[in-house]
């Protein structure tokens, strides 16, 4: 049984995708959708994912809260650097913070929340010494990334996944 | 073709949405046009997909809520996988970019051994 489901809620979330993507479940759809999602967790067996159960729920919500007030705060800041004059240049600069985070999956997400909010972009991670560095696009507009990266993002995925 | 009913209470945001979004997008072209460096013109693409996506996939969700023809699980999941695939453009770009400047011996960028020397010394 192991054998042939490495990951079963891998294949059965990737079933549930297909049908909802399809609109439509008649047999055809459902076999198809069945050999691609046994087939899909076999192929993830060669990448050998560090899998982690998350823990809390209610930071979650903390989580994605936090980051929705974020993308849409950083779009409107980014838009001012985009579109401001041409003799104000922006201060950019780089930013290196020691992550505490030891989880593989909490890191992703992690670099999925700063890509998706502009304004920072994540350029290097060093494994060994845990250092993280980010491009920011306007270090003088007085936000204080790294308590902003600490407490607002690191911390709930912290209360997540470990 | 079909013509689409759209009440006007339905329209008027789904418009909106749409104009913003398109603009969101128009804004990060235009970044990518004017930003000097080429970490700054890093974050102009994020505009795109992060901002401009959003707003887009609103606006088409109100559109077919409306309309009652279709579920909005093709919006979610456009910006589900919006989000989850960019950092892997970004960061491979942000890399290629540091090795290029660091093998360059650039002042500017933030020297990779740095972190370790100074750990090595807290270590002895």
């Amino acid at each position: 049984m192991r054998y042939w489901f490495p990951f079963p809620f891998l294949s059965l979330g990737l079933l549930t995708f297909w049908v909802l993507i399809s609109q439509s479940t008649s047999p055809g759809t459902l076999l198809l959708g069945g050999i691609l999602s046994v087939a899909l967790a076999w192929a993830m067996v060669n990448l050998s994912p560090h899998k982690t159960v998350p823990g809390r729920v209610r930071p979650v919500f903390r989580l994605v809260g936090a980051v929705a007030v974020d993308i849409v705060r950083s779009n409107i800041a980014v838009l001012k650097v985009m579109l401001g004059r041409r003799g104000k240049p922006a201060t950019a600069g780089f930013l290196q913070i020691e992550l505490t985070l030891t989880d593989e999956n909490a890191i992703a997400v992690l670099a999925c929340i700063l890509t998706a909010t502009p304004g920072t972009a994540w350029l290097e991670f060093d494994r060994t010494s845990r250092r993280l560095t980010l491009h920011i696009l306007d270090t003088a507009d007085g936000m204080d990334w790294q308590h902003i990266i600490k407490t607002r993002y690191e911390r709930p995925l912290a209360e997540i996944f470990q | 073709m079909t013509v689409l009913d759209l009440p006007l209470w339905a329209a008027l945001p789904v418009c909106i949405l749409l104009l913003l979004g398109a603009g969101n997008a128009l804004a990060g072209a235009i970044g990518l046009l004017r930003l000097k460096s080429f970490y700054a013109r890093l974050h102009a693409p994020s505009l795109m997909t992060s901002g401009a996506t959003i707003l887009i996939c609103l606006a088409s969700m109100i559109t077919f809520a409306v309309l009652q023809n279709r579920w909005i699980f093709h919006e979610l999941a456009i910006i589900a996988f919006m989000m989850i695939t960019t950092p892997v453009t970004l960061m491979m770009l942000g890399q290629a970019a540091l090795y290029r400047d660091r093998a360059e011996g650039s002042k500017e960028v933030p020297h990779k051994e740095a972190g370790l020397r100074e750990e090595a010394a807290v270590e002895e």
